[in-house]
């Protein structure tokens, strides 16, 4: 369960909606930190990747139903609403308008304050939250996002990050090329892993980090290559493949935390639920003397409570998102987000 | 083992003193990674004992002094090198006169210069990765993070570095130290070339990936 975090005058209750890619979210937080609803509609393609207009248009379908169903689970009425919360970017731009649009019209609706909150911000947020984490270095692995960060002097800095491609996205191609399709309730990505534990022989791939950045695409290409001409089985190719993309990721992120020297490693995205990336992350953490923090997958995944929690901590140092400066933002990046409010918490203790 | 001494520990690689055939030699050993597979280690750490001796060849063809390597044993993952007199410019930076220190900085912004005409990015130019020698030559050490490019945005990167780690390190200097390295570092590149990388800094530090020490304006 959350934890209670930080002290206010009045319990607030903030409504988050999440949209940046194929889920619609809408989670509802108080400002202690519990988290009072936390609903996900995923949109499923028939086939390939996420196309941006189609999921738009799943978000726009399911937006009412999990809007309703987020306040029965909460038991509050709309009216209980003090701060409505969105994801402004960084994301596919029709999936981020629509979330905009229920946002801004349920804010003009209840006549409450809108925040536009950043995805990626939210993500170490709610990470934070859960885990009881306070400055840790945050590796956050997803579909979308490959990101080293850690807190310094007002912003999450971005220490590392994919020059390409995202690891997820890497993963996730590598498995439709090998013609995986996503069993009940599982993901094409646990599939590879369940397929790499099973694989003995190490096949050389790519292995491509310059400085603190990283490279996956062509790691991807002759993964891909190799898949097509045959001769190595798809256990051996998928464990090689994922020790080759986590080592990279373990690389940085151990660079990054012998730098910064921060008390704790957060672990958090899609990818976060890997069993072999959490091993390694955690052998990393120890050598360094840190906590190994890992997000349980209801947070790590897009979710709405990460977006209703980052907004109560930005409105509460002040910060609104007026109408007119609503607009989605789908290049946004972490390090341009001030983060007056992790300061803030550090004082009040 | 007895006879190695730790000199520096970094998060890739150690270093020690040694000797190797009656010489006084810098061992740099790249340490394994247990989080890693074996295989994938081992093949990693040769990869890049064989790399950086390949650079630090290549930054004495373009004119920049650098450790003479005597060995390279990629199966250990062990770089044997010439051990360096002389004394960090770290450590000399702060003593120096007005005009000595400028000096100073000409030359390094010229073999900087000349790296990056060579096509070579240092990858972690900081004050103690440079050797002042009793003779007054500059000698530029620890190529681990170094890589081939010609492209504007390496070379911002590593003069950013450069520019960060005097502020860090030599704060009083800072200003005075960098606008003499990039004088040095315009008699080679050449004015275009200069101010292109000099702008793309400006954008670097837009950015502000990697500025922790551009203060914002605290809230209280």
């Amino acid at each position: 369960m959350p934890s209670k975090r930080g002290a206010s005058t009045r319990t607030l209750r903030c409504l988050g909606i999440e949209s940046t890619a194929d889920d619609f979210g809408v989670g509802i937080l108080s400002s202690d930190g519990e988290v009072l609803a936390n609903v996900v509609s995923t949109y499923l393609p028939e086939r390939g990747g996420i196309h941006p207009r189609e999921a738009a248009r799943h978000h726009a379908e399911v937006a009412g139903k999990v809007l309703v169903e987020a306040l029965k689970q909460a038991s509050v009425n709309p009216d209980e609403i003090d701060i409505v919360a969105f994801s402004q970017g960084p994301g596919m731009g029709p999936c981020l308008r629509t979330g905009a649009t229920v946002a801004r019209a349920l804010a003009a609706y209840l006549n409450v304050p809108l925040v536009g909150v950043n995805h990626l911000v939210a993500h170490i947020e709610i990470g934070k939250l859960v885990t009881n984490a306070e400055d840790p270095v945050t590796l956050f692995v997803s579909g979308g996002s490959t990101i080293i960060s850690a807190f310094e002097a007002g912003r999450y800095r971005i220490f590392g990050e994919t020059l390409d491609i995202a690891a997820g996205n890497c993963i996730d191609v590598f498995a439709r090329e090998a013609g995986l399709r996503p069993e009940e309730g599982l993901p094409v990505a646990a599939i590879v892993e369940r397929l790499a534990s099973q694989g003995r022989k190490f096949i050389s791939l790519p292995y491509v980090v310059k400085g603190m950045n990283l490279s996956f695409s062509g790691l991807l290409t002759a993964a891909t290559q190799l898949l097509r001409e045959g001769g190595h089985s798809l256990e051996d190719l998928c464990f090689s493949f994922q020790e080759v993309v986590f080592s990279m990721l373990a690389e940085v992120t151990e660079r990054a935390l012998a730098h910064t020297e921060k008390p704790e490693v957060l672990l958090t995205g899609g990818v976060a639920a890997n069993r072999r990336l959490q091993e390694m992350i955690r052998m990393i953490a120890e050598e360094h003397d840190a906590r190994f923090c890992v997000v349980s997958k209801e947070y790590a995944l897009d979710n709405g409570a990460m977006i209703a929690w980052t907004g109560i901590l930005a409105y509460r140092c002040g910060l609104t998102t007026p109408i007119e400066e609503s607009h989605v933002r789908l290049r946004w990046r972490l390090d341009e987000v001030y983060a007056p409010w992790v300061e803030e918490l550090k004082r009040i203790g | 083992m007895d006879d190695r001494l730790l000199i520096k520990k970094g998060a890739e690689a150690s270093l020690y003193l040694e000797e190797w055939h009656g010489r006084r030699v810098v061992a740099k050993r790249r340490l394994p990674k247990p989080y890693r597979l074996p295989q994938l280690d081992r093949a990693i750490r040769g990869q890049r004992t064989k790399h950086e001796p390949l650079i630090i060849h290549r930054a004495k063809e373009v004119g920049v002094p650098t450790p003479i390597v005597f060995m390279v044993d990629p199966s250990e993952a062990t770089i044997i090198m010439e051990f360096v007199e002389g004394k960090t410019v770290k450590q000399v930076l702060d003593g120096l006169s007005k005009e000595e220190r400028a000096h100073l900085c000409v030359q390094i912004g010229e073999l900087i210069g000349r790296l990056h005409k060579g096509g070579i990015i240092h990858g972690d130019l900081t004050t103690s990765n440079m050797i002042l020698t009793p003779s007054g030559k500059v000698v530029l050490v620890d190529f681990g993070l170094s890589e081939q490019s010609e492209e504007v945005e390496s070379r911002g990167v590593d003069l950013h570095l450069m520019k960060r780690a005097l502020l860090s390190t030599h704060y009083k200097y800072a200003e005075e130290c960098f606008e003499a390295i990039i004088r040095g570092y315009r008699k080679v590149m050449g004015t275009e070339a200069t101010d292109e990388v000099l702008k793309k800094i400006r954008e670097i530090e837009m950015r502000g990936r990697y500025v922790s020490e551009r203060r914002l304006p605290s809230k209280t």
